[in-house]
């Protein structure tokens, strides 16, 4: 956030080169100046963009991160996706504004044969090649990263139903208890209308979690923007993702593959606290939740027999 | 583009007298004869006919659209109610029927039965398609396709996405025959194309002038050649995916129910076969039309023709094995995650290719700004968005942040609505005369083009600020936090249908003025394709004697 002002004197920099260029050295390098300038805009652009908090009003980006996936996903878009597409599309619409205004029937009377030019054809063949393949670096190893589940420190089990979500604890005993969306009169803060459900997942700051995520009924999704998480929950299969906040607080999510009627109202509310808190919850929510968890613990033995 | 030469001096005199002398209206049904429209052979009736049938079906397309903008102009429920309560199914429905309607009832027989029937066999100098009975069939197949359709409305509705992702499609997620009728609905839909593209493949390949070799072939033409191949390859499984899951509901098997040891990835894997190829099958011809219309307004051949034959080809290649790059949450290995990924990518090359060669063939060209150029020129720049926010989804890293989002609505929207339905706009005005011998004025096409332009940009791009501040797709309802950009899309959303009706109104009027006299080649001298060489509208019977093309 801090870079924004060196990023706008970089790119304001590189277009005063341009129009210098352009105008006193006569070279074709202003044309290389110019989108240097507009990629560094680019840059810059989502950085004004992002916002604070859970989504804003008028928001134009991602919202803050609050993970280290989060962090890299807004990162490879932010910093090399965005910029890169951004002078791409200035590229073809200054082009295309030139050519219309160049080439126009009033300007140019009669029209040129050329139909055919070769070293242009492969260059602009080979340098969308060069642009893609140096994209796909980052890209393959943020996929290897999503992918990366070493290390975790426990599991939690999230399961989708028509409209809620379950969440189990394998590792603490087996609690388990379901989120269901808090509504109407019922709900403590306006603002968080349909984000905010009756038990939220707690899960404890700076540690490395697996999470499993399955299907009692259709499709679901489970997915928390701010966490860079979001993975199907498919029925009969069991996927697996980890998750690992860096910052305390309450992050909200969506169901996010339509499931029918109640697609809207089924989201995910994640409460990241520190560890001691999460001990002294577990204990609580162990007390609290003892019958949904005994209830389910009987039902996945019965299944296992 | 091929430039003609028929065989004589003047190749418009001798071509237009020629059809002329086979017989202008000789054996020309009455308009009114229901035979005419009900048994047609004739490719131009039929092509008419698959015309107005698309814009009938984009109208109920769009008012679902209009209904769902209305809705989420602002937060909570206002007119999606069942009992006071929110009736998130009826907006499944919703979402569903404009995505079927939209795609299957309004891009495909615009472009492909459409155009495709109507300028095929005059770009290529054929009297008519190869089987004109089968033709006939593709299109009435149709017809009961769409009413069976709207029919599976009566059962409460299927409220599956266009997807029709199963188990939500399965006897679990709608135990009403809704589903079975949407999925009969597209068979009927399926085996039209099917036999559509049969007719095309075999037209296009055997049916040919004289001299007009596949090298020399305008880009429309190969451009359906390609789509009707992808079609031809496609379709059957997408028929085969949905009649598996027909089986699952009626017939107790379970390809796709886990319970039952089935895989509900594997139909997301079938459909998707199809799926991804579907959307380049509705951006191909469209690519078509715009080279046609780029060339003729800036009166020049289009640039690097046979790049632009090879890319659409290879297009059409990568775009039919890319498919699981729309699966990139369900839990797929890093392997299948980078193929999709890399092969995804690479589908930007070709179509980069395309973009910059019209581009260059504007480039040294004297451009006059008609409105078919003016829908094109709208076409290219808005493409090249969609194409970049695809480049984006295409990693799937980034997609596990962006899937589902509206960030994804945004994307296919400006492929799709700003892509192949501004070239249907740009076809329909540039061959508009051509069709009919009517002609809509000038004034009437830029005031349809501009509020166009303003409202689709202004629905479609704040759905981009919305998919990566973390907006779900297919929500009937959303905390304020997005409620300022949806206001905005509502906004545009009701130009562009306000437009849309100006359109037709205004075509319906221009229709009853009747005919004036237009020219063969009414746009000029960069009109250089065969279809200009005959009368505007063409005799119903054209080329009887083939041209000869050297």
């Amino acid at each position: 956030m801090d870079d924004r002002g060196f990023l706008l004197k970089i790119s304001l920099l590189y277009l005063y080169y341009a129009w210098m260029n352009y105008l006193f050295e006569r070279q074709k390098l202003y044309v290389m100046r110019f989108l240097q300038g507009i990629f560094f805009i680019g840059v810059l652009l989502p950085r004004v963009a992002s916002a604070e908090g859970f989504a804003k009003n008028w928001q134009l980006g991602f919202s803050e991160p609050a993970s280290p996936l989060a962090r890299r996903i807004f990162g490879f878009h932010d910093d090399i996706l965005l910029p890169l597409t951004f002078t791409i599309c200035v590229l073809v619409f200054a082009l295309g504004f030139f050519i219309c205004w160049r080439f126009s029937e009033k300007r140019n009377k009669v029209p040129s044969k050329r139909t055919h030019n070769s070293k242009l054809e492969i260059v602009w063949t080979l340098i969308p090649v060069v642009i893609l393949a140096l994209i796909s670096v980052p890209s393959f190893k943020l996929m290897h990263a999503i992918d990366d589940l070493s290390d975790t420190s426990f599991t939690i089990k999230a399961t989708g139903h028509q409209w809620y979500w379950s969440y189990e604890y394998p590792d603490h005993e087996g609690l388990t208890f379901d989120s269901n969306l808090v509504r109407g009169d019922d709900l403590r803060d306006k603002s968080k209308r349909l984000l905010q459900t009756d038990n939220a997942l707690v899960i404890p700051v700076d540690q490395k979690l697996r999470l499993l995520i399955t299907s009692a009924d259709v499709l679901h999704s489970w997915s928390v923007p701010r966490l860079g998480v979001k993975m199907d929950a498919v029925t009969g299969k069991v996927n697996e993702i980890w998750l690992q906040a860096d910052k305390m607080g309450t992050y909200y999510g969506f169901c996010t593959e339509l499931c029918g009627d109640g697609h809207a109202y089924m989201p995910v509310e994640v409460r990241v606290v520190s560890r001691g808190e999460f001990a002294l919850w577990l204990r609580d929510a162990k007390k609290r939740f003892a019958f949904s968890s005994e209830r389910r613990n009987d039902l996945s033995f019965a299944l296992r027999l | 583009m091929v430039s003609v030469a028929v065989k004589g001096k003047d190749n418009k005199g001798v071509v237009a007298k020629d059809t002329s002398r086979s017989g202008d209206d000789h054996g020309t049904p009455s308009r009114y004869s229901i035979k005419r429209w009900l048994f047609s052979t004739n490719h131009k009736d039929i092509g008419t006919m698959y015309l107005v049938f698309a814009i009938f079906a984009g109208l109920v397309g769009g008012s679902l659209s209009f209904f769902m903008r209305l809705e989420l102009q602002q937060p909570e429920v206002q007119y999606f109610l069942n009992a006071g309560e929110p009736d998130g199914h009826m907006w499944a429905v919703f979402i569903t029927a404009h995505g079927l309607i939209m795609v299957f009832f309004t891009v495909m027989p615009a472009l492909i039965g459409g155009f495709g029937n109507w300028f095929v066999p005059l770009l290529i100098g054929a009297p008519d398609m190869a089987f004109p009975r089968m033709n006939n069939i593709s299109f009435w197949l149709l017809v009961p396709a769409f009413g069976l359709l709207v029919s599976s409305m009566l059962f409460g509705g299927a409220g599956t996405g266009w997807t029709l992702y199963p188990p939500l499609s399965g006897l679990l997620g709608h135990s009403d025959p809704s589903v079975d009728l949407a999925i009969f609905a597209m068979h009927l839909a399926g085996v039209s194309s099917i036999l559509g593209a049969i007719n095309f493949i075999v037209t296009i390949l055997n049916m040919r002038a004289p001299g007009l070799a596949l090298h020399k072939m305008p880009l429309f033409v190969w451009a359906t050649l390609i789509t009707a191949f992808l079609l031809l390859l496609t379709m059957p499984v997408f028929g085969g995916a949905i009649t598996m899951l027909l089986a699952d509901r009626n017939f107790a098997t379970s390809f796709f129910v886990a319970e039952g040891g089935g895989d509900p990835l594997l139909f997301q894997h079938l459909f998707w076969f199809f799926g991804h190829p579907e959307v380049y099958i509705m951006i191909l011809p469209a690519f078509g039309i715009i080279s046609h219309i780029v060339s003729t307004f800036s009166r020049k051949p289009v640039f690097g023709y046979l790049a632009m034959v090879y890319a659409m080809v290879s297009i059409g290649f990568f775009g039919s094995i890319v498919w699981a790059h729309h699966m990139f949450t369900v839990g797929m290995s890093l392997a299948a995650q980078s193929y999709f990924t890399i092969a995804t990518l690479i589908i930007a090359v070709p179509t980069g290719i395309k973009i910059f060669s019209w581009l260059a063939t504007m480039w040294g060209g004297s451009i006059s700004f008609r409105v078919p150029m003016l829908w094109s020129l709208g076409f290219i720049g808005l493409f090249t968005i969609g194409g970049v926010t695809g480049v984006v989804l295409a990693n799937g890293g980034v997609d596990t942040q962006l899937h589902d989002t509206y960030y994804v609505v945004g994307h296919f929207h400006y492929v799709l609505s700003l892509g192949s339905v501004f070239a249907i706009f740009a076809g329909f005005y540039y061959w508009f005369s051509k069709m009919s011998g009517c002609v809509i004025p000038e004034w009437a096409g830029k005031v349809h083009f501009w509020t166009t332009f303003i409202g689709v940009n202004l629905t479609f791009f704040p759905m981009h600020f919305l998919g990566l501040a973390g907006m779900p797709r297919r929500y009937i309802d959303y905390n304020e936090a997005f409620a300022g950009w949806n206001a905005v899309a509502s906004y545009g959303s009701y130009l562009s249908l306000s437009s849309t009706l100006f359109f037709v109104v205004t075509v319906v009027c221009v229709l009853l003025r009747g005919r004036s006299a237009v020219a063969a080649n009414y746009w000029g001298k960069g009109a250089d394709t065969l279809e200009w060489t005959v009368s505007s509208p063409p005799p119903y019977h054209s080329f009887s004697n083939p041209p000869r093309i050297t």
